[in-house]
This record gives structure tokens, sequence and C-alpha cells, in this order.
């Protein structure tokens, strides 16, 4: 085997562009407004909020998360290396049966999953998985 | 409007009083992030349903606002309390104007 | 990079594995799959004896799928290919062409078809030719219900009728038949499966009889089988026919492919489909 790290590196991000049609990734200061916006900025506490997300997601176009906070108001999910780091928001309402939610959502390529869950006193709380995406064998 | 828009859902037939139970909905619809382009080169616009609600007899349940980071085929699962017999109404906004709507009824004992 | 240096990765990656054999060290066998709690499918079986050794054990790609791929296909909610089969039931009740006919007319209901994928591709006396689920589906548009435009091969609408009549077969046993009239077909089939094709001098065999399990890039292969066909891909978020597999395969080789609804794409389609004889059907399956 010839290939590089650089050159495989290189290959998925180019997947990844060609499966977004835009190399252009969202910029961590993209990342953090789209949470200043959500959090004005608060401090986030790491316990009460679970985030399940696979390892390595076999396609990028199709990836299961659940995320679950206990008592929350809200939960964003974001996704720290796509062109757009918004993924979605879940505004639990009073007929909610729990705080918990699954969705299939678009990673372009491997990254960080983010969750941040709006407690109904105002605080915070997030956590974090890193999810790496297969890069598919035969035009994957 | 898309074509072929078909929302699915699937709550439990029954239930008790005071029971969350699980929701699982699902809507054929592709999502189109406004990211990619056509053949030619020229961008693809955007159309994406871009807010899903789900009440039960009226009481919020869960408002969900979406961006293009959702998968083709949007899938919400979630929980709900049940305290009487009634109905579930579902909403999909779509990008062009056109709401989707669905309905599922559950019996409370 | 460049495309030079693009394309050296992928051929070094090729290659990499081409004289490995099979492995199926990171693959887990023995999990059974049941749909809906209901219909119990076949993923791992006795080969057919016309294999004559060729695979040890024939597995459905199912097996070669992670775990939340898997759970996708465990439960129709879950699957997004039903979402097609949904849209293929509209159509099979509605009525089309200048007879005034839908399927419904002749057939009933979509259940009175279950006989039909585990048993396709097959010859047809009539036509004498070996024919596939498209084309009956064609025959029956073009020479019973009077449609001057039937479905194109591989268009939405065939994907989804076909894929309307995989799902009430689930869990049958495929059992195509080789022999007979079929028996020129099938082995066209064979030969083409066994011929390489393209820059990369790649068949079929190379990697899904002699390297599945094996990693390609990130990606592990399979034995091909087509018993979950059509099949929704996550790649696609769409389900995606037989020959439009077929036809990505050997591009991938960067080979030239033949059309789809040709007769060397019906031919390996038999001849694919004779190799998972014993797996049950699958359509619509989920995979990468």
């Amino acid at each position: 085997m010839t290939q590089t790290r650089r050159q495989f590196v290189g290959t998925g991000l180019a997947v990844a562009a060609a499966f977004f049609g835009l190399p252009q990734l969202a910029s961590a200061a993209e990342l953090e407004e789209a949470i200043q916006a959500f959090t004005g900025g608060a401090d986030m506490g790491g316990d009460g909020i679970t985030l399940i997300a696979p390892e390595i997601a076999e396609n990028g176009n199709t990836v299961p998360i659940e995320v679950d906070a206990p008592g929350a108001a809200a939960i964003m999910l974001l996704a720290a290396g796509n062109p757009q780091a918004d993924v979605c928001t879940f505004n639990f309402g009073p007929a909610a049966g729990s705080h918990m939610a699954s969705t299939r959502i678009r990673l372009a390529g491997e990254q960080e999953v983010v969750a941040i869950a709006r407690m109904p006193d105002g605080s915070f709380k997030q956590a974090r998985q890193n999810v790496r995406v297969t890069i598919g064998g035969c035009g994957g | 409007m898309a074509e072929n828009v078909v929302p699915r859902v699937r709550v439990p037939r029954d239930a008790s009083a005071g029971d969350s139970v699980s929701v699982r909905t699902l809507i054929s619809h592709p999502m189109e992030s406004g990211l990619r382009r056509d053949g030619d080169g020229n961008p693809i616009p955007r159309q994406i349903i871009n807010r899903f609600t789900c009440a039960f007899n009226g009481e919020m349940v869960v408002d969900v606002e979406i961006h293009p980071g959702v998968s083709t085929n949007p899938y919400f699962q979630f929980d709900a309390v049940v305290n009487e017999t009634g109905s579930f109404e579902f909403t999909w906004y779509d990008d062009d104007g056109s709401v989707y709507t669905e309905t599922a009824d559950i019996t409370v004992a | 990079m460049t495309r030079k240096s693009l394309l050296g990765g992928v051929s070094a990656a090729v290659f990499a594995f081409a004289a490995a054999g099979v492995g199926l060290a990171d693959i887990r066998t023995g999990d059974s799959l049941v749909i809906n709690g209901e219909i119990p499918i076949v993923t791992e079986t006795e080969p057919a004896a016309h294999l004559e050794g060729a695979l040890s054990t024939v597995y459905s790609g199912w097996v070669f799928r992670t775990d939340e791929t898997r759970a996708m296909q465990a439960d129709d909610f879950d699957n997004p290919g039903m979402l097609y089969v949904e849209q293929g039931i509209d159509a099979f009740n509605t009525v089309m062409g200048s007879e005034g006919n839908s399927c419904a007319s002749c057939h009933e209901n979509p259940e009175s078809l279950a006989n039909v994928r585990p048993s396709y591709p097959q010859w047809d006396a009539e036509h004498g030719m070996v024919q596939t689920v498209e084309m009956q589906v064609i025959e029956c548009q073009t020479e019973r219900m009077g449609m001057e435009e039937p479905y194109g091969y591989d268009s939405q609408q065939m994907r989804n009728m076909v894929a309307l009549i995989a799902s009430v077969a689930r869990g049958q046993t495929v059992d195509v038949a080789i022999d007979g009239p079929a028996a020129d077909a099938w082995e066209l089939g064979r030969e083409i499966y066994y011929t390489a094709y393209g820059q990369m001098e790649l068949s079929c065999a190379h990697c899904h009889e002699q390297n599945y399990g094996n990693l390609i890039r990130a990606d592990h292969l399979s034995q091909g089988q087509v018993n979950g066909f059509p099949t929704y891909r996550l790649k696609n978020a769409n389900i995606v026919s037989v020959h439009n597999r077929f036809r990505g395969c050997i591009r991938d080789t960067r080979g030239e492919p033949y059309g789809i609804g040709s007769p060397e794409f019906v031919a390996l389609e038999l001849y694919v489909a004779s190799r998972g004889n014993g797996l049950t059907v699958e359509g619509p399956a989920v995979r990468n």
C-alpha cells in the first residue's frame, strides 16, 4: 500500500466536497456563532445530556443520532464539520413524554457532533461525540 | 412543490392514561440542501422541510427547527405523554410554502 | 492533490487486497434478521451445487453492514425504502394505458404476486428469452394495458413497482432456474461474472468471490448478492435497481458498462441471482 496518510485524508475531503458539491466547510467561528446564538455565551455543563451517535457511520448521507436531556426545554444539534453547522433544534412542549429525540443527519466527513440542551432555568448542557464517516469503496 | 411528498407516522393504537408513548414520523422529501450543483455547474436551489411540529389534542409535543443537515426523507422519533383519548396532529413545513399534515388517533383507557 | 494521485490512491487500495483472499475477521456473522418481528430472513446459507465450492457460505449483503444500517432494515417504519413501496402501491391501483386497466384489474392485490421475485429472472416461452421483473412489467404495460410509453427500465416508477413486488415476497427463498431454456443466458452471465473489465482489469469475482469481507478503501466488500434489490442505498437516498448497481461496478473498474436492460445485464442478473439461491428476498433492503 503506497498511499500516504495525507493522500488518504485528501481523498476523504474530495469525497466530502463532491457529496455536498461545495468544498467550503463551516469554520470554527461559524460553529461558535451558532452556539452563541443559542446559549448567549453561557457556560455549559456536561452532565445530564446524552448523545448517541455511531463511532463509524457507513455513509455520511444518513447518520442516526439520538439525544436525551431529561427536563430540557430544547436541544440543539450541530455538526461542526458541515458546510452549515446547524442541523436541527428540538423544542419540547408540555405534552412531551420525555426530552429525547432521534433523527438522521448528514455529515460531510469525519467530525464532531454537538448537542446542547437549554434547561428551563436558563442553564445549558452539552455533549460532543466524534463520528468517523466511511469512505465508500465503489463510488460510495 | 416537491413531488411525491408522503408523510408516514406511527403511534400505538391504545395506551393507559399518563403513559409516555413512542412516536415515529417519516416524510418522503429530497431535502435539497441548496449547496449542490447540477450537471452544468448551476446551483440547485434549496428546498427542505424547515419545520416539523407534533401536537396531541392541541397541546405541543415537539416543535423542530430544521436545517439542510437533516437527511433526505426526514425521520423523527420522540415520546409523548397521553392523558386522554385523542388525536396527534403532525405538520411539516416546506420551503416552498407547502404544508403537509397527518393525524393519528390513540385510545386511552 | 492532483487527479493522478487520487487515481493512484484508489488503485493502490484496490490492489492491496489482490492476493489476500476472503476476510471475515471484522464481519460479525451468525446474527439473524427478522423484519417487523415476523418475517425471518435467511442471511447465511449453504451454497448452491452449481457454485462448485466457489463460496463456502452464501451471505446476504446485510451481514457486511454496520449495526445502524442493519437495524434500519429490521422494521418497515425505519426502512426508507418502504416509502417507495407505498408509491408503488398507489401506482398498482391506478388505471394506466388505453385498456382502462390497473395492475389490480388482473392481479387483485400486490400480495398475489408474492411468487414472482423469488423466481426471476426466468425464461419466458412466449417471448423466447429470459425476462427480469422489469421486463415483465413492461410486457404487461405494452401488451395488456395499452401503454404506448411504458415505464423506463430504471425509472423511479419502475423501481417503485419492482420494490413493491419484492416487498410482498420478503422471506421467500430465492430459487431461479438455471437449466433448460435459461441455460444459455445463465452461461453468458457466468462468463461475464468471471471476465475482467476496465482499465483496472477487475471481474465481479475479484471483489465479490475472492475478497468479500475485505476492505475496499474503508468499505467492506459483500458477495454482491442481489436478493435485496431494489435496495435503498444510503448513498443515493433512494432505491437502486440491480442493473444500475451493475453499471456502477463496471464503471468503477474504469470499463464501459453494458446498457441497463441489455441482454448481457439480464444474463448477469440471472447468474448472480442463482449464486444467491437459498437466500431469501429482502427488497427493499438497506445498504450503504
